[in-house]
């Protein structure tokens, strides 16, 4: 066997189209082994079409793929074994059994999980006799996700692990993902929900529009002068408010409209800012309705490098 | 590495894919309700009622109604499963997203097909069993021979080589719910009119094109085999052809997604 390549899974240059839409465009993206790589972005940002062709379900139109060194196309059945998928939605008759289901999908493997802990640890010991189509949203996606990872897999892709599951089955999700890497496994997720890529991820890559926008650990991309301020307050801003808060705190900070009653304020902020923007508000007799000082977090980041909110830009 | 998840990847051995791919999508069509009822309960009453019926009607036909019904009815069911069961069953795999999902599993694509292919044979065994007994229970006084049993052995799976490959075209090409539709429409037309249940002879002019189609291919190869102990090599020829086109057709038109 030729020695396993330090990437698990290596995109250059990747576009992808539909019909005169460009849902990929030029993307490079690298996950090291053994971590949690999380693809974050908008809806529409092209990372389902991106982990589809690590897949092998979409042939690159240009640029590369390669997972574990291969090309999930012309060394598909060599690649296949090797990794779990997990799909956003569907993936199981709807007459069959939650637990058959898992058994069938492990049958088509050499040496699978035990079936039994798997079904234990994602809590679908109530469900196993239920049919498919009876099983909530959150227990369709953790049957999904036990169906990606009981062929003991060296990479999971994982589209968006959490959609649909109340915060138990959240939480219980993220701590299989840490075991699965902890034991080695390489766990490729998208994401769209920043609190999930912050906690979970060791590394994360946002992208929008088809395109790679920033890249690095959580820590170091919200990181940087790194204080926000947040004022939220409680009728619509006046037009030109962004300009008049940002004449009144001079330079060395940006002030952005978030919507129509909320502004950031990002860069060396502080108590002293903290306290101007009070001012301001006062000045300008608009009544804040929450006024917080913070670390900066990857929703503030996706709006610097956008222009567009995270949770706006998923809407 | 060690732990519970420590990777250890691999693809069981294919034919044991095969096996269980086959397993499972038999035991969902007998599972299901409406599939049962096309599989067995309808083939049954047609039996039943067809020579009860001749007890009261004429029909232009030249043997006793049961030994003329038995292998017509045993077509039915062969086409019932291999066409419209197998299309309505891939066509709601294709809506939610079992295809997909497969398709990313260690099971080839030409798993996956033989998987299918098993999943028929043994249900078209029960349906054989099923029909069969019925079928002796009624009277029925089958002939043997040679020619009997490679007549139907060659009916039954090129029958359901031509009917499958023209399920899976119908399925690959619609969506699930025109599939469910269609299949059950070309269903009933072909058991009305194709010939399947009654000999072609029977059927006057329209015979003439009916012996063309597979249904009528199918239900003459079966009478063939089960009246007059004899290989009907014309029918067989036109389940051949039906089974090329309609497999050259799904090549080249049928999506997995």
């Amino acid at each position: 066997m030729p020695a396993s390549p330090a990437a698990a899974v290596e995109v250059r240059d990747l576009v992808m189209r539909y019909g005169d839409k460009t849902a990929v465009d030029g993307l490079d993206l690298d996950v090291a082994r053994d971590t949690i790589t999380a693809v974050l972005g908008p809806n529409g940002a092209g990372k389902t079409t991106t982990l589809e062709t690590c897949e092998g379900y979409r042939r690159p139109q240009h640029g590369s793929v390669r997972v574990l060194g291969l090309d999930p196309m012309r060394e598909r059945s060599t690649l296949l074994p090797r990794i779990g998928v997990m799909l956003q939605s569907g993936g199981a008759w709807s007459g069959v059994r939650a637990v058959e289901m898992l058994r069938h999908i492990a049958s088509l493997h050499a040496d699978p999980l035990p079936i039994d802990m798997l079904v234990d640890r994602l809590g679908l010991d109530s469900c196993g006799r239920t049919p498919y189509r009876r099983l909530s949203g959150g227990q369709q996606q953790r049957l999904s996700l036990a169906m990606a990872v009981v062929g003991r897999p060296e990479v999971v892709f994982i589209d968006e692990p959490t959609a649909g599951m109340d915060p138990q089955a959240r939480r219980t999700t993220w701590d299989l993902l840490r075991e699965l890497r902890a034991d080695g496994v390489t766990v490729v997720l998208t994401t769209h929900y920043m609190d999930e890529a912050e906690q979970l991820a060791d590394h994360i890559h946002i992208i929008d529009r088809g395109r790679r926008i920033a890249s690095g650990s959580p820590v170091e991309l919200t990181r940087g002068n790194s204080a926000t301020i947040r004022l939220v307050v409680t009728e619509p801003f006046p037009a030109d408010a962004p300009a008049s808060l940002q004449k009144a705190l001079g330079g060395g900070v940006e002030v952005r409209p978030i919507d129509a009653r909320s502004l950031l304020i990002t860069g060396t902020a502080d108590s002293t800012t903290l306290a101007k923007v009070s001012a301001w508000c006062e000045q300008q007799r608009v009544l804040p309705e929450s006024l917080n000082l913070g670390q900066r977090n990857l929703e503030d980041v996706f709006l610097e490098l956008t222009g567009r909110g995270l949770t706006e830009a998923t809407r | 590495m060690s732990g519970t998840f420590a990777p250890a990847p691999g693809a069981a051995p294919f034919w044991r894919q095969v096996v269980a791919q086959a397993r499972m999508e038999a035991r969902l069509m007998l599972r299901n309700g409406e599939q049962l009822l096309l599989a067995v309960v309808i083939p049954v009453i047609v039996l039943v009622g067809g020579v009860e019926g001749a007890k009261h009607v004429t029909l232009h036909i030249s043997h006793r109604p049961i030994d003329e019904f038995a292998p017509g009815v045993l077509a039915l069911a062969i086409m019932s499963t291999a066409f419209t069961s197998l299309a309505i069953a891939t066509g709601f795999e294709r809506r939610y997203g079992v295809i997909k999902r497969l398709g990313s599993s260690p099971l080839p694509r030409s798993g996956l097909l033989l998987g299918k292919v098993g999943a028929l044979l043994m249900v078209e065994l029960f349906q054989v069993v099923v029909v069969g007994a019925i079928g002796f229970a009624l009277g029925w006084e089958p002939a043997s021979g040679p020619g009997t049993y490679a007549g139907f052995v060659l009916a039954i799976v090129l029958g359901t080589a031509a009917f499958g490959s023209l399920g899976l075209l119908m399925a690959g090409a619609l969506r699930a719910e025109a599939t469910l539709a269609a299949a059950n429409l070309v269903y009933l037309l072909l058991m009305a009119a194709g010939a399947v249940v009654l000999p072609t002879t029977s059927y006057g002019a329209w015979g003439e094109v009916a012996r063309w189609l597979p249904s009528g291919a199918l239900g003459d190869g079966m009478r063939a085999a089960f009246i007059d102990a004899r290989v009907d090599v014309t029918s067989l020829v036109v389940l051949a052809v039906w089974a090329l086109l309609g497999t050259l057709l799904t090549a080249r038109t049928f999506r997995w997604e």
